[in-house]
């Protein structure tokens, strides 16, 4: 199988050097769309590509460029966010992007910026990966800005462009998309009311775009290689490549590029070689800890924004935490309320004052103090904090206490019955 | 009082920053850079370089999980505390950390080496448990490597 975004990653050695990527092709489609396309032709080599955004809610990426308020009617400056606050449970994808092939990234968010008319870029990354995420891209940036990448009238075009990297401070809700706008103005990291959407109006008034890193490492190769190649890729609905990971008590767990609507059951058994001996395959959060549960019997199902919905799952990251058999589901449950609860921003009352509660029931859970009544009181927390937040991430936070209530309730009567967690000598 | 080198640093992240306010977490950086966490009287003289009240640059500052408002030690040990990191095991690396070091998650050591805090999915779930010693990541944690990072005062090897 053709290898397309991670082609130049070699795990465990350096990335290339901006003079090893241009001597795999690299740099080519920036310059091939500054110097023989227009921005529009750009926005509509994506469009027709279908590709859809990576960071988890899927967006179509050409609708979101489109959607931005035509150029020649204003003169206010446009700005775009690259979106590398990978702070989702159980991922990983735009570490190993970016670690290990910065220059792709870079150029797909050139490219990205050219299509939108902007002259002003950020990179948002998490502090958490300064290093050796942030030296990496630090010393890939000031390559391509020496070779004239990055600056006034890039390759003889009369575009140019900044790039600044904004460094944060560690909160969840930052990658979320009217929230970075907040953070990168030097403000707490709420959401906003939309409309406006931040296309029309975003950090400082001005009209913004908001990608994820995945889904910039994408358009050097829409550019190159054309739409329908990239559509053709998809093995179900959804177009192109996708960075999968797998974690979790598997045999090789880790980053795996593989067509999107790959299934579960292939990534699990063949690349990531099916779970470490003793342990079952239990449960599978098939997109980062903010999507719902997958039992063994919905491992064929194509993992890609369509297929899961059909399954009301949402396909989140791609990147899939596993739980065994021996690990307790509730427990796990557990866990990612005290991350929700810990990094809820406070600003709508259902999700900053349903989740410790939700996080006390799940420890009763989980130290033997729950009571009959105790599933069904979860869900109406939950229930509560379904749709009456201003942002998204409070709709992952219940994701996987809904679907484990529907797929594994025994588990939660177990604890109940014998007044402790019936897993905790197993791990 | 910011030292002459914070000052040359902070003035440097307004000046390439959209305005003064947006580089207000660069500069709690630096300052944290120089002497580990930021104190109320370094958090009033940025707040005047940055052009808002102290109360306005206190409420991000105490937002961000990794913007240290009380006294931190000289290394701050961060033990990924994610799902996948949890069902690997870091509740019993924290458990030892805890110990070996005679503090609780969030506490200083009493000579003001480690502070020992707990950290969101650090992105790294293939090589768990992890943790983070100051900036570095550190893979596939066992006990044996904690008691040796301890030993050695906080020095991580490449």
């Amino acid at each position: 199988m053709e290898r397309v975004l991670s082609r130049n990653i070699r795990p465990g050695q350096a990335p290339p050097t901006l003079r090893e990527y241009e001597a795999g092709g690299g740099y080519s489609a920036l310059r091939t769309a500054v110097t023989q396309r227009t921005p529009e032709d750009i926005v509509g080599l994506v469009l027709d590509s279908n590709l859809r955004g990576r960071g988890g809610a899927g967006f179509p990426t050409g609708q979101k460029w489109a959607n931005l308020p035509p150029a020649g009617e204003s003169t206010r400056p446009r700005l775009f966010i690259a979106n590398l606050d990978e702070m989702e449970p159980g991922t990983f994808k735009d570490r190993y992007l970016v670690e290990g092939d910065p220059h792709q990234f870079i150029e797909g968010m050139l490219i990205s910026m050219y299509a939108c008319q902007t002259e002003m870029g950020y990179i948002f990354i998490r502090a958490e990966y300064l290093e050796p995420v942030g030296r990496i891209l630090e010393r890939a940036l000031g390559e391509a800005t020496e070779a004239g990448y990055i600056g006034r009238s890039i390759l003889g075009s009369s575009w140019g462009c900044e790039l600044h990297v904004h460094m944060s401070a560690g909160r969840y809700m930052c990658g979320e998309a009217m929230a970075i706008l907040n953070a990168l103005e030097g403000k707490r990291a709420i959401p906003r009311t939309k409309p406006p959407y931040e296309v029309t109006s975003g950090a400082w008034g001005l009209p913004t775009v908001v990608n994820n890193v995945e889904t910039l490492c994408c358009v050097p190769h829409i550019v190159e290689r054309g739409p329908d190649w990239f559509r053709s890729l998809g093995r179900a609905r959804d177009a192109g490549m996708k960075i999968y990971g797998i974690s979790g008590r598997v045999k090789r767990p880790g980053s795996y590029e593989l067509p999107m609507g790959t299934t579960l059951r292939e990534l699990l058994e063949e690349h990531a070689g099916g779970m470490l001996g003793g342990y079952q395959f239990r449960a599978a959060l098939p997109g980062g800890a903010s999507t719902m549960f997958l039992d063994s019997s919905e491992m064929e199902v194509p993992l890609e924004f369509e297929s899961l919905k059909d399954i009301h799952c949402y396909f989140g990251t791609g990147t899939a935490i596993i739980v065994d058999d021996r690990t307790c589901l509730v427990g796990t449950v557990h866990n990612l309320q005290q991350f929700y609860a810990r990094e809820s921003c406070g600003w709508c009352t259902p999700c900053r004052d349903g989740l410790p509660w939700i996080e006390k029931l799940y420890r009763d859970f989980e130290e033997g103090r729950a009571q009959p009544g105790d599933p069904e009181l979860v869900a109406e927390l939950s229930h509560h904090i379904h749709g009456n937040t201003f942002c998204a991430l409070a709709l992952g936070a219940v994701a996987p206490i809904e679907s484990s209530l529907r797929k594994f309730r025994g588990d939660y009567e177990e604890h109940i019955r014998q007044q402790r967690c019936p897993w905790r000598e197993r791990h | 009082m910011l030292s002459e080198d914070e000052l040359r640093e902070i003035e440097e992240q307004i000046a390439t920053s959209y305005d003064a306010r947006a580089a207000c977490i660069p500069a709690m950086r630096v300052v944290q850079a120089h002497r580990g966490w930021v104190s109320d009287e370094a958090l009033q003289d940025l707040a005047r370089l940055l052009k808002m009240t102290p109360e306005e640059l206190d409420g991000v500052a105490t937002f961000f999980n990794l913007i240290f408002r009380h006294p931190v030690g000289r290394h701050v040990l961060k033990v990924c505390d994610g799902a996948v990191c949890w069902a690997l095991g870091s509740q019993s690396l924290m458990e030892h950390l805890e110990q070996k070091l005679g503090v609780k998650s969030g506490g200083t050591t009493a000579d003001g080496r480690f502070t020992l805090l707990p950290i969101c999915c650090v992105g790294d779930c293939d090589h768990g448990p992890a943790m983070m010693v100051d900036d570095k990541l550190v893979r596939n944690v066992t006990p044996e490597m904690v008691d040796e990072l301890i030993e050695s005062g906080g020095e991580v090897g490449e």
